[in-house]
């Protein structure tokens, strides 16, 4: 198992302004698994996902990623790009649509990538849109576009902060859908943040339940919603108040 | 109007028609070729001479008009090279004492110009620090005057428009594999509205400035005489033609300026 290891957390923390909201012992994450960490708010899940993506370095502890080991500083840059993120909020630059998915792109000095945006936007059905203001976008079809940015990087890892909250059905499932097919079809190792268990139950392999930063169960998605060996855990999959 | 024509117990009637004759009467319709009432003629003749002014490109005004153009337009030009670099640092970095180098930019931007007409005129007068230049009544005094008027201006509405720019999008692109520099070139794309706007409020600051250049420059002619402090003398000596053809074309700069302005923002916004 420790072979197919993208990540490897230990005794990682993060603190900021001495306040600790991060403490994970150990946790794997796994090439090409879908992995949803799901908790209520300030349980940490935004912060592992900083942490994956080497946007901020651990307090202490080390995050080893395929054999490069982050502890007090953040990996080369060629690293950390391999890895993106999709957060809640899309902020999208205040160009064309087409211009906003081919961003990630032309960071890493791409030319002529007008198939690549045109393939991206198909993907999210957004094709019809190239042309369009990023700002005239309602909220589902922004978190779309930013979908689309990040996947057409092709990364190694893909991070998604809450992509579909406050999103309607329609949007949900459409991004649910590109998810899994990322996933299945790419290899794309991709960790989920969510509220939802729903989601979580529909698209994940593994689940890790956090709790006040810290990483109370990880099992497969069957045992996490079947028989979860700890009491929060259950509670908070039967819907119970877990703070 | 209504009133008086009630006080004389006309009917609206006779209101309208009196009232309708006045006007034709004032723009001397009624009697073409005697004179009319109300000295129109006279203000009518003045704005003509000033339109001649302006399309025969007056020696006078033309030499004050570049003069104008050079002296604010080096001055825009030294204070974009300051304020645009010194804003966007305010904007993006954090550092002890921002927030007292950001009062200071604030309090920059409010300052009364004649007042640093006033620090400058001390500083480069023969006994000043920087007397041993020669600069006083030069246009070298001039433009240094408009650039301290003006680059916190620029330095201001940039900050702005940097601070207007979400926090979290560093984070964003950061994600998709933008380094320190090139999130940072992103996020001054994204407020660059906010600095054309910073430009142009500077330009019309130090083109339309008075108080200091007259201070430093001493409105010398043929040598430091710029459109504000010409408008000024004019008025003065009772050449209200040449005075307002001045101010014509103090407003048209600014009004160009202003369109230039809008036309960019629409381009910028517009841009892929």
């Amino acid at each position: 198992m420790d072979a197919e290891a993208v990540y490897r957390l230990e005794n990682v923390t993060k603190a900021y302004s001495g306040r600790t909201v991060l403490a994970i012992d150990r946790l794997d994450i796994m090439a090409g698994e879908l992995l949803a960490v799901v908790g209520p708010s300030g349980a940490g899940k935004s912060t592992l996902l900083r942490l994956l993506n080497f946007l901020e370095p651990p307090s202490s502890g080390y995050i080893r990623y395929r054999g490069v080991i982050a502890d007090g500083r953040l990996p080369e840059l060629e690293v950390r790009r391999e890895i993106t993120t999709v957060f809640q909020r899309p902020l999208l630059l205040n160009r064309s649509v087409a211009a906003n998915v081919a961003y990630g792109l032309q960071l890493r000095g791409q030319r002529g990538v007008e198939r690549k945006v045109a393939a991206s936007l198909e993907l999210v059905g957004l094709s019809q849109l190239a042309r369009s203001r990023a700002a005239q976008l309602s909220g589902g079809e922004a978190q779309r576009v930013a979908l689309a940015r990040a996947l057409i990087i092709e990364p190694r890892v893909l991070l998604l902060d809450e992509p579909t909250a406050n999103l309607d059905p329609y949007n949900v499932n459409l991004i649910e859908q590109v998810i899994k097919r990322v996933n299945r079809e790419r290899a794309t190792t991709i960790v989920l943040v969510t509220h939802n268990v729903f989601q979580a139950r529909r698209l994940a392999d593994r689940v890790v339940f956090m709790l006040n930063g810290r990483v109370i169960e990880v099992s497969d998605v069957g045992t996490f919603f079947g028989s979860p060996r700890d009491a929060r855990t259950a509670a908070f999959v039967r819907g119970d108040m877990v703070y | 109007m209504i009133r008086y024509a009630m006080k004389q117990g006309w009917t609206p009637k006779a209101t309208a028609w009196r009232f309708s004759w006045d006007a034709l009467c004032l723009f001397n319709i009624t009697h073409p070729g005697r004179p009319p009432c109300g000295g129109v003629d006279k203000r009518v003749d003045g704005l003509i001479k000033t339109i001649q002014l302006i399309v025969e490109r007056d020696p006078a005004l033309v030499e004050v008009v570049v003069r104008s153009l050079q002296i604010s337009g080096l001055a825009l030009l030294f204070s974009t090279l300051v304020g645009i670099p010194l804003g966007a640092w305010l904007g993006l970095k954090r550092f002890p004492g921002r927030w007292l180098a950001m009062a200071l930019i604030y309090t920059g931007m409010g300052f009364p110009p004649v007042v640093i007409g006033l620090f400058v005129y001390l500083l480069l007068s023969r006994s000043g620090p920087l007397g041993m230049l020669n600069w006083l009544f030069t246009p070298n005094a001039m433009v240094l005057a408009q650039t301290i008027i003006c680059f916190p201006l620029i330095a201001g509405f940039t900050m702005a428009a940097v601070l207007g720019v979400d926090p979290h999008l560093r984070q964003q692109l950061q994600a998709l594999g933008a380094s320190e520099w090139q999130a940072t070139r992103a996020i001054l794309s994204e407020a660059r509205v906010g600095v054309v706007v910073s430009v142009v409020a500077g330009f019309g600051s130090i083109i339309s400035e008075v108080g200091a250049v007259m201070l430093v420059g001493g409105n010398i002619e043929g040598k430091t005489r710029v459109l504000t402090t010409a408008i000024v003398l004019e008025t003065r000596k009772g050449n209200f033609d040449l005075a307002l053809a001045l101010g014509l074309v103090l407003l048209g700069l600014s009004f160009v300026a202003n369109l230039a302005m809008l036309r960019l923002q629409g381009e910028l916004v517009l841009r892929r």
